[in-house]
């Protein structure tokens, strides 16, 4: 089982490979990934510098190129193909079907990974991929059960990758337009979901409204933790009653999940977060090799310790873990 | 341009059903679209049950039916479910999901991709006319500039002549899936002891800021905007570049939102759109906008 780690940036991706990593994946410095963010990502002597990193470790590294080309402009698209096959990269992670027919005829040869922007959830979906585009490895979208995630183990022959630990995207990744509903800019078009650009702090008397595009996505009083305003983790009324409608600020972490996910052969268990600091990615990084170490020994009878989950609890959003849409009571 | 209605996305009672298709049959609609394409929880009307409603309608007027399929698959049997739609014969089926494009090109026959479906440009457009592809109803987040920069592509491929491309032009956007249900989740209640609560709420549950600004719609596992979608001002543009406008069905007479969009075509008049309209995709811009 492949621990696949995030790198926004060179130091990044660095310290995730010195703390364990099996593979890192990044993006390019621009809208053809979904973490565009600003002083993130890599340029090509950058690329160029952690592939090399990566493979004098014999680590393995894979680019991202995950968002939607847009009409007149998918030679942008293209060129991020041809710039990450020429770089000797691991494997290109797309979503696009053009992107995808692009690279799939003029690089026969290139391993390519379907990325969770794709939102393939069962095994007819993924056989499309398979035989229209030869991809040899699915990221599965956060809305399946362990069941699921098991039935469709045994269901397929390709390589299946699962989110393990990170911020929590409750939709079907890639089907999700609400932040384009409310800001005009959405994952699948510009890469990015509630941009930044658009998020305003506004202190109050015992008070602080977050805002995303002038809508009021949450209010916090002195006494709260107040979260970064991703629109779908805001508290809204639903008939007069105040809560987090859709999702509470929380991360995703499936360690207690490991013996499931080995057990089904799940070949690479992703950790999310290539927007975040190298200081988090060493943490989070080292305690997943030291988990996936220790459950491949013990087998059935891993149980995460408790000093684990607190480490990575305390570096989630909204300081608590979820297992998420695995755990069937989620739902 | 031909009017279509699309499929019921809330959980109605099979009389209300039933009481929708007859009003919609005697619309002026040229197409309908019919199926459960939200929760397969939901079971006022079986797979059979569709299947053979739609062929009742298909025999008894001269409209275009459409089977429309689950927007999001992802149990075992929501694929056997989907493959009772890929085999029923006759009528055309409008792929929600990945999983829906692959059996209908498995089994050689034509398609039309749902807007759920992420084709966003000319080599997608491409690949799924070469998997049989019939008509494309583009992603709701999408622009009129998006559109027509597309299209005049696959012009200049001379492609375009070979599918029918829809735009949804009423009625609340479908905006995101998810495991979780938010209906159930709004009652307090977990998905496996929802009892189809969604039954309560025909046309979803809003969902509203803070500041009492409505933002979106809860219909079970699918997320929608808080305002209503209204192109009707922008009809006779749309009919220069686009085949099909869709109306999404919310209320059971029907008929006459298809009548006024039809007048639209033929006889254009400017009327302001309300508070809980929306157009703002279609203008580039955030889509819960109005301009």
């Amino acid at each position: 089982m492949e621990l696949l780690c995030p790198a926004g940036t060179l130091p990044a991706l660095k310290t995730a490979i010195d703390h364990g990593a099996d593979a890192v994946y990044l993006g390019l410095k621009d809208d053809t990934n979904a973490r565009h963010f600003a002083g993130l990502n890599f340029n090509e002597k950058r690329l160029e510098q952690g592939i090399a990193y990566a493979h004098q470790h014999g680590k393995r590294a894979q680019i991202a190129i995950n968002t939607f080309a847009h009409p007149g402009a998918e030679k942008r698209w293209q060129y991020a193909v041809d710039a990450a096959v020429g770089s000797g990269v691991d494997a290109l992670i797309l979503a696009d079907i053009g992107v995808l027919d692009y690279a799939s005829n003029k690089y026969p040869d290139a391993e390519l990974h379907l990325s969770v922007q794709a939102s393939a959830t069962s095994a007819d979906a993924i056989r499309m991929y398979e035989q229209q585009f030869g991809v040899t490895r699915v990221v599965l979208p956060r809305v399946l059960s362990i069941k699921q995630v098991k039935q469709l183990a045994s269901a397929t022959d390709l390589e299946l990758e699962v989110f393990a630990f990170g911020s929590l995207c409750i939709m079907s990744e890639g089907r999700c337009y609400l932040s384009s509903y409310m800001t005009g800019e959405s994952p699948n078009t510009v890469g990015a979901c509630s941009p930044a650009k658009f998020v305003r702090w506004e202190p109050k008397e015992n008070q602080l409204d977050v805002r995303l595009n002038n809508v009021l996505i949450d209010r916090f009083g002195d006494d709260e933790h107040a979260g970064y305003p991703t629109l779908c983790k805001g508290r809204f009324d639903v008939d007069n009653q105040r809560y987090h409608v859709l999702e509470e600020p929380t991360s995703l972490n499936t360690l207690a999940l490991l013996p499931d996910l080995l057990e089904a052969g799940i070949s690479a268990v992703k950790i999310e977060g290539r927007q975040r600091s190298p200081a988090y990615v060493a943490q989070v990084t080292q305690a997943w090799r030291q988990a996936i170490d220790e459950a491949k020994a013990k087998g059935k009878d891993y149980k995460p310790d408790a000093g684990s989950m607190e480490a990575l609890g305390e570096l989630a959003e909204g300081y608590q873990t979820t297992l998420g849409p695995y755990h069937r009571a989620w739902q | 341009m031909k009017i279509s209605l699309g499929p019921v996305r809330y959980f109605w009672p099979k009389q209300d059903i039933a009481e929708f298709y007859d009003n919609a049959i005697n619309s002026d609609a040229d197409i309908i679209y019919l199926g459960e394409v939200v929760c397969s929880k939901r079971r006022e009307l079986t797979t059979p049950d569709w299947i053979e409603l739609a062929k009742s309608l298909a025999d008894n007027s001269d409209k275009q039916i459409v089977l429309s399929t689950l927007a999001l698959i992802s149990a075992p049997s929501e694929l056997s479910e989907l493959s009772r739609y890929c085999d029923n014969g006759d009528l055309l089926v409008e792929a929600n999901d990945m999983a829906a494009v692959q059996q209908m090109h498995e089994r050689k026959l034509p398609f039309v991709v749902g807007s759920q479906i992420n084709c966003y440009n000319l080599s997608a457009l491409k690949r799924l006319l070469s998997m049989g592809m019939s008509r494309w109803v583009m992603p709701v987040e999408l622009s009129s500039e998006w559109l027509r920069t597309l299209l005049d592509e696959a012009k200049q491929e001379g492609i375009r002549e070979q599918f029918e491309v829809e735009v949804q032009a009423h009625g609340h956007l479908p905006l995101a899936y998810s495991a979780r249900c938010f209906t159930a989740r709004s009652e307090d209640r977990p998905k496996d002891k929802c009892e189809k609560c969604c039954i309560n709420y025909p046309q979803g549950r809003g969902v509203d800021s803070q500041e009492g600004e409505r933002l979106f719609t809860l219909n079970g596992l699918e997320t929608q905007s808080g305002l209503s979608y209204n192109l009707k001002n922008e009809m006779p543009t749309m009919a220069e570049f686009v085949d099909i406008a869709r109306i999404s069905p919310e209320q059971l007479d029907i008929a006459p939102v298809v009548t006024a969009f039809k007048q639209q075509l033929e006889a254009p008049a400017f009327e302001p759109l309300t508070k809980q309209e929306c157009n703002g995709y279609w203008h580039k811009v955030a889509g819960m906008d109005q301009l």
